[in-house]
């Protein structure tokens, strides 16, 4: 397998009026694997858009390489422009023009040849399920179909790399299964896509790997069956009446985080784990407030990988000042 | 440069769309001018002495006030675009995304080439009788044009620099008074002196006076047509080549 998208050691910083550049990205690298999903897992404000704005040719780095399909994103902007496609977290149609007239637009502005444009149109209405609506202003248009259009304008030329920034950011859980469902027949198509999400299960449910970011670098990455035995598919949690009640339930179950007079084991969800870790907690003779199997967040994950919470919240490491 | 026209076809296309499409635009190009129009003969016609017929005398007046409405619907669906996802798209493409620039400047000539014709039209009905050539009526309506596309460029400008939807139709403020401080609604000799300066000497009056003087038909001072030429193309220019840069310095 060989790399389409190669960034190394991005730095950006972002100048604010009377006060220090603050850095966004502190020495990021990744790669994408040609034909593969790469996610970027993290929380608002890690710096998960400014690197797909430079990845995408919208932003120069402050330092560091990038490379796409062999180009660079600096030196060859135009021409990697010609094989990527950028969805950003705004959708980027006209509210006031029908479906058939944005894709259209866009397949000119694309500069794909004009008798190709009708039938691609066409095709990619069809596609993404907007054939019947294709006629009618966007403005009328459900979001879920809105962000449908905006992803078909961004694969009428048939990109080498998608950018997707939030794609599913506001959408109803129905619409959120058909993005993906889209985003997965345009990697069977050859397209390699990388996208950012603050969704654990997103991220598990398209990509091959996943980069998870937190202050401007990758903190931890692999393949998400990787991350999942780290983190574990799910948890029980048990609420206990105090703090020691939570320290003795903790010592007996093992593998367990506690917050407070929280506790958290990993499941892989069967009955027979759930049911033998309450069988443990029973026998110990406390019994807890209230229990439930939950699906892990994203400060699981960053509790898990990197011993800390990812966010703002978390004191800026000596090299972001440096 | 075929794909720069071809881009910047597309674009004008997609502008003229956005504007047709648009109720408030409408309203700005279609209804706007005749209301001031019928306002300014009817209401306030009576009270002034121009010399000549209020209706002859104000036509041209009408037209760039107009044109100074309809800017700020540009700078609206400028900032709406830069503000929007379209620009960011637009620049992830192989395309020279400043066009979308030339796309709504365009589709604004188009638009105030409508507004012209209908106040023009009502104006005649209403007894306006120009004496005019068709070659004069076309150099009328390219001084009115030039105008408009120094004020859209202008309008441009302020649709990049804006961040707010605010703070673009604020912009109508500042070039709504222009034509009313120059020779467009009253002859400058009856402002006060320090007023008549400045309505002297902006670019109002001379595109004004050029534009009135080919309508009638007589001769036009070849230092009026200069100036009126001086102002729009040179402010016309600069705002197209502000825009331009801000349009990139903007990331």
């Amino acid at each position: 397998m060989t790399a389409i998208v190669t960034a190394d050691g991005l730095r950006k910083s972002f100048a604010r009026r009377g006060a220090p550049p603050t850095p966004v990205l502190d020495g990021l690298d990744l790669e994408v694997e040609e034909g593969t999903v790469l996610a970027l897992l993290g929380p608002n404000g890690a710096g998960k858009t400014t690197t797909v704005r430079i990845l995408s040719t919208l932003l120069r780095p402050d330092a560091g390489r990038v490379t796409v399909a062999g180009l660079d994103v600096v030196a060859d902007a135009r021409r990697v422009r010609e094989v990527i496609s950028l969805t950003g977290q705004q959708v980027a149609v006209d509210d006031k023009l029908t479906g058939a007239e944005n894709l259209t637009m866009m397949g000119h502005l694309a500069h794909l040849p004009r008798r190709a444009v009708h039938s691609r149109v066409e095709e990619l209405l069809a596609a993404f399920d907007l054939t019947a609506a294709a006629g009618r202003r966007v403005g009328t248009w459900s979001g879920g179909m809105r962000r449908r259009l905006d992803l078909a304008a961004g694969l009428l030329t048939r990109p080498r790399v998608m950018y997707l920034d939030e794609p599913t950011t506001g959408l109803d859980p129905r619409s959120r299964q058909a993005l993906w469902d889209v985003v997965r027949d345009v990697v069977a198509g050859g397209t390699s896509v990388l996208l950012t999400t603050q969704y654990l299960e997103e991220a598990d449910r398209l990509a091959q790997s996943v980069a998870l970011v937190d202050g401007g670098r990758v903190v931890a990455e692999g393949a998400p069956a990787q991350l999942k035995r780290e983190v574990g598919e799910a948890g029980v949690e048990l609420d206990l009446a105090t703090a020691a009640d939570a320290a003795r339930v903790a010592r007996v179950l093992g593998s367990t985080t506690v917050d407070g007079t929280r506790v958290r084991v990993p499941t892989d969800g069967s009955v027979s784990h759930v049911r033998s870790v309450l069988v443990t907690v029973e026998d110990t003779g406390v019994v807890p407030e209230h229990w439930a199997v939950r699906a892990p967040t994203l400060d699981d994950v960053f509790l898990a990988l990197t011993g800390g919470p990812g966010g703002a919240e978390r004191p800026a490491t000596a090299e972001a000042a440096a | 440069m075929t794909a720069l026209l071809q881009d910047v076809t597309t674009l004008s296309v997609r502008g003229l769309r956005l504007v047709r499409r648009d109720l408030d635009s409408m309203i700005t190009a279609v209804v706007l001018p005749v209301v001031i129009l019928l306002l300014f003969v009817l209401v306030f016609g009576g009270a002034l002495d121009t010399g000549t017929e209020y209706i002859t005398y104000v036509t041209p007046g009408v037209i760039l006030l107009a044109a100074g409405f309809g800017a700020a619907n540009t700078a609206l669906a400028v900032e709406r675009d830069m503000s929007g996802g379209m620009v960011e798209r637009l620049r992830s493409m192989p395309v020279a995304a400043w066009t979308v620039l030339t796309g709504h400047v365009v589709a604004s000539l188009v638009k105030n080439l409508v507004s012209t014709a209908i106040v023009f039209g009502v104006s005649i009905l209403m007894r306006f009788r120009p004496e005019a050539t068709a070659l004069e009526w076309v150099a009328a309506v390219g001084v009115i044009l030039l105008f408009v596309g120094w004020i859209t460029w202008l309008a441009a400008l302020v649709g990049v620099l804006v961040r707010s939807p605010d703070a673009a139709s604020g912009f109508t403020f500042g070039v709504m008074f222009l034509p009313y401080v120059s020779s467009a609604f009253v002859p400058v000799e009856t402002l006060p002196t320090w007023l008549r300066g400045f309505a002297e000497h902006q670019p109002v009056t001379p595109v004004i006076e050029t534009v009135r003087a080919l309508l009638a038909g007589g001769s036009v001072p070849g230092e009026v047509v200069a100036l009126a030429l001086a102002w729009c193309l040179g402010l016309g220019l600069a705002s197209a080549v502000a825009a331009g840069l801000a349009f990139r310095a903007r990331r």
